[in-house]
């Protein structure tokens, strides 16, 4: 919970440094922007905190989001009539479908989840690539009724947003609640220790691979609603993004600790920065810089933490013997 | 040298051969000298930054952060002439400039103790940002004939460009010490097994600064062939070559877990991998199936040899093998 | 005894595959010349008339790019016209990296024309003189190279032409007054630069007196960036009163931005976009008006231009005239420039009558 807090923290000074160099930054049009912003990112870092729990790491997912993006905008050229319901459903499907084959890959062939997913990162875009075929689908192709989505409001909310909180729910509820999901953590804390305690590692490390991919195809389907204008090229090098807000949001990247919320934090404050920039009129060529630093940063402060919990335990240890 | 081939090695050879014998056979243009001068090209950087990173993964970390610092070198030296350096004074400047920033890398995975993995994603995106601070979107091109196209030159009378023999130099020097030194048996020892490593006296932390160190320099030095073959400093130059390198190891049967692999099998899987790409163009394949063959090559290389072995070994025990859990 | 001949089986295995290896390497070495030097040098065609039968090859930006495919199924209408062979290859990444090594692959095939649109002024210029030493004449569209690595240029429009039109279309639309700002591509983009430079001095006509431009903001041509960037300016200058995007992307994307935000209807944006992504914040008020040129228009002249270079009709010197099929005749400019012709404005009288 300390680290939730401390991103929390540096999430509120940003937001409000900025805003004190121009109020406009949170009037409600801007509030909407930035919600949107964190939209899709927030989707994808749920998703691969789960993978990154289990000591494995999903950098298929840009690819997923593109191909799911340009599936729904096909489908809707295809059947313009098609109910939003169905049309996310298909993108999840796409997307499920994709983790299915890196968690297959992974959990059967057992390979590490970072050359598998590294290889269907080309693999997925490829295929997204020529099916596309130079096609652009625009806004106008899109039913009205899809597009709403994409800018509608619910209590000040965008809906887009709420889809994003259902999510982070969702995941927050079953990591903490089921036991299939402790598991997660107890095969990232120690693979060995976990399969010999009887959890199907392989098992659970194909489900996490499936939800990381069905979250991308959802986080594809958003992105349709949103940006309307679609092409193959949708969520290009999105993947580094993604891990870096699940990093700087706790989760260490050796698995077994850390919280879906945390992430979300991180992906939220990763988005924020990026919308920061640009009104706090600092060249924009910063943020990838600041991104790369934050990353070490996080890390670093992690491995401090913990090596100073480890010493307090020891030190208890010491004392109580 | 040959002593040591694996199984993995033959096959790539093997495979290799293959693609090379078929497609002179089947695609035009691909048994000509000019082909081979222009693969080459393509050859030298990836196969430049893919022999330190061979060694380190090897001992079992990686790099990510490499194509980001070819990129920063190429940045620096775009500013640097703009500023009116002299080339003879930045090549050694921006050799330095590389091995600051694999010393960074390496003082956050010693140092901190900190996986590689997750430091050189986070430099890969602080190495590309400064390239953008540096040089902003600009390219600076007005560098002298005399350097760009010294660069690119063929040694007298072939195709072949006189850089690929310093690479190849360089493969064989590699490949001596990785497997006729003390020094490479040590790099072997720490991806086996860090502890005994360290038991056994060997100082891993001092010996993966120094690769990290030693892999920021040779980025560096691919950076500025780059920017001379290209004869254009920019921010984004080499973006995405980290996955080309990385699957180059892969596909040349270095283990990501550490410990297993040779740097014969690599300069094949170096080969291999530009040779199909560059043989697919030519046949007018279409760049999306590329992508798709190149992913394809990666994943075959990882899981061929590990279905082999799990099938042997349920073959020969009849019962499921134990092996180790798939990590990131 | 088992590990000893495992072993001579592997060294074997491995001699004979790398022996084969060399020896494909080292006939390779003998077979120099073996490629057509290209068609151009054959038979003369100084009659003016375009031969039959040229390979011509369309190199842009990137395969993938919606702009692109229009304006190279734009030249593929001409390569037909004039029976040549058509292809299209390219990168699926911006990169001038990666189109040198297309552009080497088009020279080892003895492509007769390439037409590229150079993602780097500068860094494509020692392959394209490669390919031209081959036989191959160049012709680059939409964004040139260095002008002595090509043959021609086919420009779009003048750039004076663009800076002119979008300068005088935001005037009109702001009432001639007001703050505005310039949404980009990247911030090396050739023209996009060009175009920047001479929009400020045409700003500084006594008539615009009134516009300060504050800021250029880059999309970097990528959707996503363009849209944010939009929300960032509209942020940062309150009182903003219109913005241009001489980018389709960009435009596009601020125009999505507009319509599903406060300011629309309130700040004005007009740009170079294509008439089907802009027919909708069109037709809902968002954009007034916007211009471009037809892409498809320009793929056509710039792959008669590569066919009359080819064909001998023309050199490339300034003053020499070639008919461009449907399009007339055109004439080469100083500098080896053909231009296309003046943009196009499209607004919610005429848009309906394009379709790309």
């Amino acid at each position: 919970m300390v680290r939730e807090l401390g991103i929390g923290l540096a999430l509120v000074l940003l937001v409000a440094v900025t805003t004190i160099y121009n109020p406009r930054f949170l009037n409600a049009q801007s509030r909407k922007d930035l919600m949107l912003g964190a939209t899709i990112l927030v989707v994808l870092a749920v998703g691969q905190a789960i993978v990154v729990i289990t000591r494995n790491v999903d950098l298929s997912v840009g690819s997923v989001l593109g191909l799911s993006a340009f599936a729904t905008g096909k489908l809707f050229l295809a059947m313009s009539e098609t109910p939003i319901v169905l049309a996310v459903l298909a993108g999840v499907g796409l997307g499920l479908l994709c983790g299915i084959v890196n968690g297959a890959l992974i959990a059967v062939a057992r390979v590490p989840a970072l050359v598998v997913t590294l290889g269907t990162l080309y693999v997925f875009r490829g295929v997204d690539y020529s099916w596309a075929a130079g096609q652009q689908i625009n806004a106008a192709d899109m039913p009205s009724g899809f597009k709403r989505m994409g800018t509608a409001t619910l209590l000040g909310i965008p809906v887009l947003a709420l889809f994003a909180i259902a999510v982070l729910v969702f995941a927050g509820y079953y990591l903490r609640n089921y036991r299939s999901g402790r598991e997660m953590y107890a095969i990232g804390s120690d693979p060995e220790a976990a399969r010999l305690s009887g959890i199907p590692v392989g098992w659970r490390v194909f489900t996490a691979m499936a939800i990381s991919g069905a979250l991308a195809g959802l986080a594809g389907v958003l992105h349709a609603a949103r940006f309307g204008t679609l092409d193959a090229a949708a969520g290009n090098g999105i993947e580094l993004q993604v891990v870096a807000a699940v990093v700087v949001g706790g989760v260490a990247i050796f698995g077994g600790s850390g919280s879906v919320y945390g992430a979300a934090l991180g992906a939220l404050l990763l988005s924020t920065i990026g919308s920061a920039l640009p009104v706090l009129r600092i060249d924009p060529f910063w943020q990838q810089a600041v991104v790369g630093a934050l990353i070490l940063a996080a890390i670093g402060l992690d491995r401090a933490l913990t090596a100073r919990i480890a010493d307090r335990l020891r030190g208890r240890r010491a004392r109580g013997a | 040298m040959l002593k040591r081939l694996g199984t993995w090695d033959i096959l790539v050879i093997g495979v290799l051969a293959l693609v090379v014998i078929a497609s002179s056979i089947a695609v035009d243009g691909f048994a000509t000298s000019r082909f081979w001068g222009f693969l080459l090209l393509d050859v030298i950087p990836i196969a430049l930054i893919a022999l330190p990173m061979t060694l380190v993964i090897v001992t079992g970390e990686i790099d990510l952060s490499v194509a980001s610092v070819l990129g920063l070198s190429s940045a620096v030296m775009g500013q640097l002439w703009l500023s009116g350096v002299p080339l003879p004074v930045i090549l050694p400047l921006v050799l330095v400039l590389g091995m600051v920033l694999g010393a960074v890398n390496g003082l956050f995975v010693t140092g901190f103790g900190l996986p590689s993995l997750a430091v050189t994603i986070g430099t890969l995106a602080l190495y590309r940002g400064l390239a953008y601070v540096v040089l902003g979107d600009k390219a600076v091109a007005d560098f002298p004939f005399s350097w760009t196209g010294n660069t690119i030159e063929a040694l007298p009378g072939t195709t072949i460009p006189w850089m690929a023999l310093l690479v190849a130099g360089l493969a064989v020097t590699f490949g001596v010490v990785l497997h006729a030194t003390p020094v490479g048996r040590a790099l072997f020892a720490m991806g086996n097994n860090e502890q005994a490593a360290t038991f056994s006296g060997i100082s891993v932390a001092r010996t993966k600064f120094w690769l990290f160190v030693l892999t920021g320099a040779v980025a560096a030095l691919a950076g500025f062939f780059w920017t001379m073959r290209y004869a254009s400093a920019r921010a984004d130059n080499g973006a995405g070559l980290e996955l080309s390198v990385v699957a180059a190891v892969l596909l040349g049967g270095v283990s990501i877990f550490g410990g297993r692999g040779s740097l014969i099998g690599v300069m094949a899987g170096v080969l291999l991998l530009i040779s199909l790409r560059n043989a697919l163009q030519l046949a007018d394949v279409p760049a999306d199936t590329l992508t798709v063959v190149t992913g394809a090559l990666l994943i075959v290389s990882v899981v061929g040899p590990n279905a082999a072995s799990m099938l042997r070994a349920r073959l020969r025990r009849r019962r499921p093998a134990v092996t180790p859990v798939a990590g990131a | 005894m088992k590990a000893m001949r495992t072993r001579h089986v592997r060294l074997g295995a491995s001699l004979i595959a790398l022996s084969a290896l060399l020896m494909t390497t080292a006939c390779a070495s003998d077979d120099e010349g073996d490629t057509p030097a290209g068609g151009g040098n054959a038979s003369g065609g100084a009659s003016g008339q375009i031969k039959e039968g040229l390979s011509v090859a369309f190199l842009p930006k990137q395969v993938n790019n919606p702009y692109f495919t229009v304006s190279d199924n734009g030249g593929k209408s001409a390569v037909e016209e004039f029976k040549g062979e058509y292809k299209e290859v390219g990168p699926s990444e911006a990169s001038a990296s990666s189109q040198v090594s297309y552009i080497n692959t088009l020279t080892q095939q003895g492509s007769d024309v390439i037409v590229i649109s150079a993602n780097d002024p500068n860094a494509i210029c020692g392959a394209v003189n490669q390919a031209r030493q081959g036989g191959a004449k160049v012709v680059t569209f939409d964004s040139d190279t260095n002008k002595d690595c090509r043959d021609l240029f086919v420009n779009q429009v003048t750039a004076q032409g663009i800076a002119e039109n979008q300068v005088k279309l935001i005037s009109d639309q702001i009432g001639g007054a007001g703050k505005i700002a310039i949404l980009s591509a990247t911030a090396n983009a050739t023209n996009q630069n060009a175009w920047i430079e001479l929009m400020k001095t045409e700003l500084k006509k006594p008539e615009y007196s009134k516009i300060e431009l504050v800021t250029v903001a880059y999309g970097n041509d990528e959707d996503q960036k363009s849209f944010q960037e939009t929300q960032g300016l509209l942020s940062s200058y309150p009182d903003l009163k219109g913005i241009i995007s001489p980018t389709t992307v960009g435009v596009a994307a601020a125009a999505r931005y507009l319509s599903g935000s406060q300011y629309k209807g309130k700040v004005a944006l007009t740009g170079l976009g294509t008439p089907n992504q802009m027919r909708e914040f069109v037709k809902d008020g968002t954009v007034k008006n916007f211009a471009l040129w037809s892409p498809a228009d320009l793929g056509y002249l710039a792959a008669y231009a590569g066919a009359a270079l080819a064909s001998g009709v023309i050199t490339g010197k300034e003053g020499e005239k070639f008919t461009a099929g449907k399009l007339g005749e055109y004439t080469i400019a100083a500098d080896g420039i053909v231009v296309l012709g003046p943009p196009t404005v499209f607004d919610s009288s005429n848009i309906d009558q394009f379709d790309f």
